[in-house]
């Protein structure tokens, strides 16, 4: 076990557990958007930064990606620590508007838009936290999505945008996106998500529509359970 | 080839290269570096070429890299045997007949060369070469030699030791000038910790920006788990105006190679990269041509110099993004993918390319290390300051007489590299500030002049090392729009990983853009500053933590600047287009017309001989006017 402390709590957690993990445990809470429990961690929203300090050098991180250390002082709303973070609320509002997310996350911590920035028009409620293309890479295994272009005309989606001939409509993009940008259109037999229709399967026992038909070949030929095994809904299963 | 592997075997290859560097007679070197190539060395090159085989003279013609003094060139060294070596700037195709008539003749009546060498250093081997035996011949006094000429007086060369000098496609020059004789010693006499320990004693410490010390990494990476290692060669230099690195990939690739060698066998290596941004496609090409050199002469590959060692080396191509100059980045993209930083809690030395201990140094840094070697740690910390050891080389340009590429003691002072190496400023105009450390730096104004030129001492002046860009400017340089084009640098350079580089800098961009247009408002410069400090603390990697940096330099020390263009909607150095206008001073203004002819938009009138006047709903501000008149009639304001 490490010992350390948060905000002038002693705590201890064992090795390799990241300071944002510890601290919850500890019932301390760190505002987060691009840290979820399903992918690996990018470090990209920066808003979980806090500060640690070692000896006489205090630095900001980043405690999504920092693993504890026996000794270290951790500052998790200090000025220095709230200054990054009131700037990344301010910058990503300007960004998202219309991302009430967003909006919510600053109203709880007390910040408020910088009228010095001009709100953009053309992005959506994308922060490019990257957990999307993170889920489709890692969980999902079909790299359907990923990042074009560079700074901040950096956009998500498949390549070229044209429809994708590997994404399955899984949707687990759509779930894990904090903001709510990427958004799945379902009608009774279809799902539409990033520009495809998928068709979607009908449950031999009980008749409900219940997973896209690309996602199950997906599955099948992945864990070689024949497809017909997997045209029973969850809850009929 | 036959495969060098011994001691002899090296005398043998480096006394084939004194005979091509020395071939007796006479020798016609040109410099043909990319800076020399670019004023129009080819065209002197092959106008050498045909006239040689016209009169059909027994000369040699070759090519070498840059010496460094960019603003003469191109640049053509003629060596004959007992006469000091002779450097002719600013050579053009015309000039060629001449020349070659004065060397038949031995004259120096028509063209007059810039310098002459008499000696120079073979710093690997602490040997010297004579050209002349003590004997200058009468005519030649009047030349001054390469030590009094103030742009080489103060510099003392160990990374560009060979650049400007040997032919940097042939291997044998680079071994006749001592090359690979501190690889031999390593394989031969060293282990890897002592190795490392005379690195660490040397002080070294990284050129391409962080200043880590070089022997404390190699250290690390040595000590970290695994069998597999790299070393990593960035050379991926991208800030704006600085090709240090590309002087000594182009002039002398095998610097660095054997730099990177002795590195591979001290930490534990078997297989080095070179990072190199394809933007420099003669670095590719001599680096490719070096590497494949040297593996089939056995001193790349396996069993290196007969021993068990072994060790190769690849050239990756950079496709041009400057955030791959950054340690995790340039790993990211040697891996194949995009080239995006990771926060380095980990550090490279235990998980870096492929997730194994990586060791990366900059070109520069490689290519200081087999001078470590040959000549000991300890002679090379004793040349410059305490904790900031060696040499630097510099790249000298903007608003600066002699542009070129400088190698001087760290620790020397600003003003001696600004007026005695650089030789002051153009048209007698005002000193006013020097940016170092490429856009991620900062400005350092003229009042600091005496600032000692060191890791630590730029850093407390708030700039930094970096890799050793050195823009200089003068007093119509607006420090508001210096700021300005350095952060949209920034901003079409930032990967876009992380919110407070991507986000942050480009509101930065729009404030300062706002500024220079005349629409900055009160409390801007406090916003600024704030983000500013936001983003240095918040962001991912270097890049955006350093990004801020001109714009505080600036504001720290030109905040009165910063002020005219808020509050007085005036740029003081006359560049801002939206704050300034240009003015007729009516009695100095002959009526000649110039300007009204060179007007793009007509908006200048007048009758002959009398005064103009300036239609200022057409003027669109482009200064051609205040250029071209004679009598300074025309000023802005």
């Amino acid at each position: 076990m490490v010992n350390f402390i948060i905000d002038g709590k002693k705590i201890s957690a064992a090795e390799g557990t990241m300071i944002l993990e510890a601290a919850r445990a500890n019932s301390i809470s760190i505002p987060t958007l691009c840290a979820h429990e399903t992918v690996s961690r990018s470090g990209a929203c920066r808003l979980c930064v806090v500060e640690v300090k070692k000896g006489k050098r205090a630095k900001i991180v980043t405690s999504c990606l920092y693993p504890v250390e026996e000794g270290i002082i951790v500052e998790t709303k200090n000025e220095r620590v709230m200054n990054v973070r009131r700037l990344v609320l301010q910058l990503l509002m300007a960004r998202c508007p219309e991302s009430e997310v967003i909006c919510e996350l600053a109203k709880e911590i007390g910040i408020e838009t910088q009228p010095r920035f001009i709100p953009d028009k053309d992005k959506g409620k994308c922060i490019l936290c990257r957990s999307c293309v993170r889920v489709c890479e890692e969980i999902v295994g079909v790299s359907a999505i990923g990042f074009s272009c560079r700074g901040a005309d950096k956009t998500i989606g498949p390549p070229f945008n044209e429809d994708s001939a590997v994404c399955i409509g899984c949707g687990a993009c759509a779930y894990v996106c904090p903001t709510g940008h990427i958004q799945m259109e379902a009608t009774e037999d279809t799902r539409k998500i990033w520009g495809r229709t998928f068709k979607m399967k009908k449950c031999d026992v009980c008749g409900r529509y219940f997973a896209p038909e690309d996602q199950l070949k997906y599955i099948s030929k992945k864990t070689g359970v024949p497809l017909k095994e997997l045209a029973i809904c969850t809850n009929c299963r | 080839m036959k495969k060098i592997s011994a001691l002899d075997d090296l005398k043998k290859a480096g006394d084939k290269g004194w005979k091509s560097l020395f071939p007796g007679g006479v020798k016609i070197l040109v410099g043909m570096a990319t800076s020399g190539i670019a004023s129009g060395a080819g065209e002197v090159y092959a106008a050498l070429a045909a006239e040689i085989k016209k009169r059909k003279l027994p000369y040699v013609l070759a090519k070498t890299g840059s010496m460094g003094m960019d603003c003469i060139e191109p640049l053509v060294d003629i060596i004959e045997k007992d006469k000091p070596r002779l450097s002719y700037g600013k050579m053009t195709a015309g000039k060629v007949p001449d020349l070659i008539d004065q060397i038949i003749k031995g004259t120096i009546d028509k063209i007059k060369p810039v310098y002459r060498i008499d000696e120079e250093n073979l710093i690997a081997t602490r040997d010297k070469n004579h050209y002349t035996k003590g004997n200058v011949p009468e005519y030649l006094k009047e030349i001054p030699g390469i030590n009094e000429v103030p742009f080489y007086k103060k510099q003392i060369k160990i990374a560009t030791r060979n650049c400007g000098i040997i032919d940097p496609e042939n291997m044998e020059e680079y071994i006749a000038r001592g090359g690979y004789l501190a690889l031999q010693k390593v394989l031969t006499s060293m282990t890897p910790e002592s190795v490392i320990e005379d690195v660490i004693k040397s002080g070294l410490r990284g050129r391409g920006g962080g200043g880590f010390p070089a022997g404390v990494k190699w250290q690390s990476c040595r000590s970290a788990h695994g069998d597999i290692k790299y070393v990593i060669c960035n050379g991926d230099e991208g800030d704006p105006g600085a090709y240090m690195d590309r002087s000594v990939m182009e002039g002398d690739p095998h610097s660095v190679i054997e730099g990177m060698i002795i590195g591979a066998y001290a930490i534990g290596a078997q297989e080095g990269y070179i990072y190199v941004r394809n933007e420099y496609p003669l670095a590719v090409t001599n680096l490719t041509k070096a590497i494949s050199d040297a593996r089939s002469r056995g001193l790349l590959g396996k069993n290196i110099f007969g021993t068990s060692f072994s060790f190769d080396i690849k050239i990756s191509k950079g496709a041009g993004a400057f955030v791959c100059g950054e340690s995790t980045a340039l790993m990211a993209s040697l891996e194949g993918k995009a080239g995006e930083p990771r926060a380095k809690y980990i550090h490279t030395v235990e998980h870096g390319l492929w997730d194994r201990p990586s060791n990366l140094n900059n070109v520069e840094t490689w290519a200081n290390v087999p001078v470590v070697i040959s000549r000991g740690g300890k002679w090379f910390s004793e040349i410059g300051v305490p904790h900031s050891t060696g040499t630097k080389v510099f790249s000298l340009v903007g608003k600066i007489n002699n542009i070129g590429l400088v190698e001087v003691p760290m620790g020397i002072p600003l003003k001696d590299i600004i007026y005695d190496i650089g030789g002051g400023i153009p048209g007698g105009r005002k000193f006013k500030a020097v940016q170092t450390g490429g856009p991620s730096g900062g400005c350092i104004p003229a009042k600091m002049m005496d600032l000692s030129v060191d890791f630590d001492a730029l850093r407390e002046a708030g700039s930094m090392m970096g890799s050793g860009g050195m823009i200089v400017m003068d007093e119509k340089t607006c420090m508001v729009d210096l700021a300005r084009y350095f952060i949209e640098f920034l901003v079409s350079e930032s990967c876009g990983k992380c919110t407070p580089c991507r986000e942050g800098v480009r509101r930065m961009n729009d404030i300062l853009h706002d500024i220079c247009a005349g629409r900055g408002r009160e409390g801007d410069v406090e916003i600024l500053e704030s983000m500013a400090k936001g983003i240095v603390d918040g962001s991912l990697c270097a890049l955006g933590g350093s990004a801020p940096n001109p714009v505080l330099s600036t504001i720290k020390y030109f905040r009165e600047e910063y002020d005219a263009h808020i509050k007085d909607k005036k740029c003081p150095a006359g560049v801002c287009r939206a704050l300034i206008r240009y003015e007729i001073t009516a009695k100095k203004c002959t009526g000649c017309g110039v300007c009204a002819k060179k007007c793009p938009t007509g908006c200048i009138s007048g009758e002959k001989k009398k005064a103009h006047k300036i239609n200022r709903k057409k003027c669109i501000k482009c200064g051609i006017c205040m250029e071209s008149c004679k009598f300074d009639a025309i000023t802005v304001e």
